[in-house]
């Protein structure tokens, strides 16, 4: 994602009309910065993060959007930590979308990978500022004073100072420059590392929690929109007089297409607005209206069709990928065994619980939003580009997401809200339908995939062709990009955690006709199922044990180094499976009619395995047990962690057992969670998670990471249960669910 | 025209049309936003209610049905509910929290009618429920743990 992300950036500095890199990092906290920090009497706060009043209490601000990741708790523990913070003080309030919180693009996978280090370094200047503080007092130098616990402690006379009191002195006390900041050992860490409950548990709990769908402001109106079936088709005619007579029903509005200029944005679909006075007046009134399209050339795509002609295409030669090598002609002349295999994942949809809503205030010469965002300084950008509002006008107030798995990064909905409220001249709610949901999204790409291994006398791999055609993301920045963009083939394709000689991938054309968008784990998905699938075909083939031949074909211990901080160690990718292997039993006979898979994959900078246990009976598969291991460097918040790796488990079961997205003549098919299906609780297995105790490597993902692994894990325990191998998802459509 | 529906033991006087679904009254109108949409067909359970006791999806209940009849939602309080609130907390369960409200009234159903509900019944009674970032194993706990502080606690 990063190349967008960049293309975003770029734009986004060029409308900000400035380059100050510094306060765009958000992690300087040198004394030059000190004008950019709202000053407010009685309150010290020494950056944008921190906000300490005379109680004592401490407000942090979480600079990422909320959508389920424990991102609020987690980036506010690190604070904390260093700040020395009683953590019964601290309260966490959210960002508006602003630049001066350094990045706040909540997806990658990234938040703590790229979040730590400055949040840390935040509460490590706070504290130093208070230290001095307190010596000054007691006439004293700093290296006499400690922090601890929400107390500055004289270490020679023992006198110790609440922080509260310290409010007023260290407000004076210059902020220290950025290398004089010291952070604290690994083994001085009181939050960092250790378990803490989410800060939103109450608000969770209680249903106070305000996400984008409950905001409430005064004389606010809602919408329901109606747009075409058919991507990009535009609006024919309308008969709006049933709609009009819907009770409750104030308007009709016709909203014409916001195309996003190229490079950047996301734009609006258009289509013809209900606004009413209630959002079921809004969803009635959206029903009864008579509405007529022009299709488009979209109209055209069938995704069955497009499943076969792919599947052509990758059985074709295609366009050699850079990090081919060796040569993998000579790798099957020389083989033993040559296995060959097809592999595809339909379109899927992010489907949050909350569906995509925003609620916006246009006036005259400013916005105000409220909407749960993954990328609220995106959706600023956006606003002032085709709102021709300056950006200081804009205020986004990011709500919590009642899930987000890419869909909430794009801001169409937000640009909806405005366009609304603009012609409306009134605050408005848009809410999208659950069916609006499933039919309108940025979907993540089908693809397919053609393997072909060359096997050698003692069951190693000599070589290893890989073709592979999906639609790319660039397509909904770029019309008319028919390849997959280096950037996604990055995603598990050319850095596969193998050690390959021969290597030979081949990207083949796939054309969009829908919206194409990122899901959790993005290109993961594919090369996940695709890679690990292939492996356990080609260790049967072998007539070897998958785990043993997953180690064989990692490798001997090497680290890689790529453009990033963070390399590719096999060893550590060695180690995870071998854990996840003891942890599973792997090896113990199987019961009847049960089957273990493997799956292996290196993803966000993380090291994941997971086995799963199936049972299969009356050709009708149940997961029972699901171990999933993972090393991410420093674990910031155990508990957390190990939640977001259950949740992967059971949205990885999704994709494989349900997920499918289809469309005839151009429209999505399915409507809804009776026809887009998901886990639901008797279908979930036990987990059992497991983190590596890496505390002294750097923090990598840990949101996304756990997905990939899961669907070929499920079918290759399908093939040990049955001697079924499903090639292509999900398994419903196999009749094994 | 004006009906008034009994919610969490407060009265409220509401002026919409017999066919409004019960879910967006409460929501829009009544103004109590904890009890959330999800799938407006009945299918995710995000909408959860209590009515009369009997666990109700108000995305597809017409608000004429709540008439007369008490209404209970995650905003209230009960028992039950206090004591699932307590080991969700202590699970630390909810992920991003959306559908939490509804999974939180369906388990107070199940404990309302099921003191020591088995794996089984769990399975049954919560498989209505939707939880997009997969807490099902959390939950599961959550509820058993729920029944062990409750007999603790009546001891």
């Amino acid at each position: 994602m990063s190349k967008i992300q960049q293309i975003h950036r770029r734009d986004f500095i060029k409308l900000l009309g400035v380059a100050s890199t510094g306060i765009l990092l958000g992690c300087n906290v040198t004394s030059d910065k000190k004008d950019f920090i709202p000053q407010v009497a009685g309150v010290f706060n020494p950056n944008v993060f921190i906000h300490l009043e005379k109680n004592g209490n401490v407000t942090l601000i979480a600079s990422r959007s909320e959508m389920g990741q424990g991102i609020r708790t987690s980036l506010a523990s690190a604070i904390a930590d260093e700040l020395e913070a009683d953590w019964k003080y601290i309260s966490v309030k959210q960002a508006t979308g602003d630049e001066k919180y350094g990045n706040q693009n909540t997806d990658g996978s990234r938040s703590v990978r790229t979040r730590l280090e400055p949040m840390r370094k935040m509460g490590a200047a706070a504290k130093m500022m208070l230290i001095t503080a307190a010596a000054k007092k007691w006439k004293v130098t700093e290296a006499k004073c400690k922090a601890e616990n929400h107390f500055v402690i004289n270490t020679v006379t023992n006198d110790k100072i609440f922080y509260g009191d310290l409010v007023d002195e260290a407000t004076k006390i210059p902020i220290p420059d950025d290398e004089k900041i010291q952070l604290k050992k690994v083994e001085d860490f009181n939050y960092i590392g250790k378990t803490l409950k989410s800060v939103d548990l109450k608000d969770f709990t209680h249903g106070t929690a305000t996400y984008g769908i409950d905001v409430r402001i005064p004389n606010l109106k809602f919408a329901a929109i109606a747009r075409c079936p058919v991507t990009f088709g535009t609006l024919k005619s309308v008969d709006k007089s049933d709609a009009k007579n819907t009770h409750g029903v104030e308007q009709v509005i016709e909203l014409e297409r916001i195309v996003p200029p190229i490079g950047q944005f996301f734009g609006a679909l258009g289509g013809v607005a209900v606004i009413a006075n209630n959002t079921w007046s809004a969803i009635q009134g959206k029903l009864n209206l008579n509405l007529k399209w022009n299709y488009g050339e979209n109209q055209s795509f069938d995704t069955d069709k497009f499943k076969n002609k792919l599947t052509e295409r990758v059985h074709q030669i295609g366009k050699v990928v850079p990090g081919s090598r060796g040569n993998v002609s000579n790798a099957f002349k020389n083989a033993e065994k040559i296995i060959e295999a097809t592999y595809h994942v339909p379109f899927l949809v992010h489907a949050p619980m909350e569906v995509p809503n925003a609620t916006a205030w246009f006036q005259e010469d400013k916005i105000d939003v409220w909407a749960p965002l993954q990328d609220p300084q995106t959706a600023r950008a956006e606003l002032a580009h085709f709102f021709d509002i300056p950006l200081k006008n804009i205020t986004i107030n990011v709500t919590f997401l009642g899930g987000g798995f890419g869909r909430k990064s794009k801001s169409d909905f937000v640009v909806e809200a405005v366009a609304l409220s603009k012609k409306i001249n009134n605050p408005v709610q848009v809410v999208w339908t659950r069916e609006d949901d499933i039919k309108h999204s940025f979907y993540h790409a089908c693809s397919s995939q053609y393997l072909k291994g060359a096997i050698g006398k003692n069951g190693q791999v000599l070589g290893w062709l890989q073709r592979v055609g999906f639609p790319s993301i660039v397509s909904s920045f770029k019309p008319m990009s028919e390849y997959a963009s280096g950037l996604e083939l990055n995603q598990g394709f050319t850095n596969n955690p193998y050690r390959l000689q021969n290597f030979r991938l081949e990207n083949v054309k796939a054309e969009s006709h829908l919206r194409i968008g990122w899901l959790r784990s993005v290109v993961h998905i594919h090369s996940g199922f695709g890679n690990n699938s292939f492996v356990d075909e080609m260790a049967f083939a072998a007539q070897k044990d998958p785990v043993e031949f997953h180690l064989d074909l990692i490798g001997k211990d090497r680290v890689v180094k790529g453009r990033s901080k963070f390399p590719y160690d096999s060893k550590r990718m060695k180690d995870v499976l071998k854990k996840t292997a003891k942890n599973a039993n792997w090896g113990k006979k199987s019961s009847k009619n049960h089957g273990l898979g493997v799956a292996i994959h290196y993803s966000f900078y993380s090291y994941v395995a997971t086995i799963v246990e199936v049972s299969v009976k009356n050709e009708k598969v149940k997961i029972e047990n699901v171990w999933t291991t993972i090393d991410c460097g420093l674990a910031l918040n155990r508990d957390n962690i190990k939640n977001q790796l259950e949740g992967a488990a059971i949205f990885g079961m999704s994709i494989a057992l349900y997920g499918k997205i289809s469309t005839k003549e151009g429209a999505v098919e399915q409507n809804n969670f009776f026809d887009y299906q998901m886990t639901r609780m008797k279908d979930a297995p036990k987990i059992h998670i497991e983190i590596m105790d890496k505390m002294h490597e750097p923090p990598t993902g840990v949101g996304e990471p756990g997905v990939p692994v899961i669907a070929p894990a499920i079918c290759n325990a399908v093939f040990n249960a049955t001697g079924k191998r499903v090639r292509s998802l999900p398994l419903i459509d196999e009749g094994l669910v | 025209m004006s009906k008034i529906l009994s919610i969490n033991g407060k009265t409220y006087i509401v002026d919409v049309q017999d066919e409004m679904s019960l879910l967006w009254a409460i929501r829009d109108i009544v103004g109590l936003t904890g009890t959330k949409f999800g799938c407006g067909v009945a299918q995710c359970g995000a909408c959860s209610i209590l009515i009369d006791g009997k666990l109700t999806k108000s995305c597809s209940m017409p608000v004429s049905y709540g008439i007369g009849k008490e209404i209970f939602t995650i905003e209230g309080t009960s028992e039950n509910l206090e004591f699932l609130r307590k080991t969700w907390n202590n699970g630390n369960v909810p992920q991003c929290g959306y559908c939490q409200s509804g999974q939180l009234i369906a388990a107070t159903a199940l404990l309302d009618k099921i003191d020591n509900p088995t794996d089984t019944d769990i399975d049954n009674a919560m498989s209505d429920n939707i939880c997009r970032c997969g807490t099902y194993t959390r939950i599961r706990k959550a509820i058993h743990k729920a029944v062990e502080l409750k007999n603790e606690e009546n001891e």
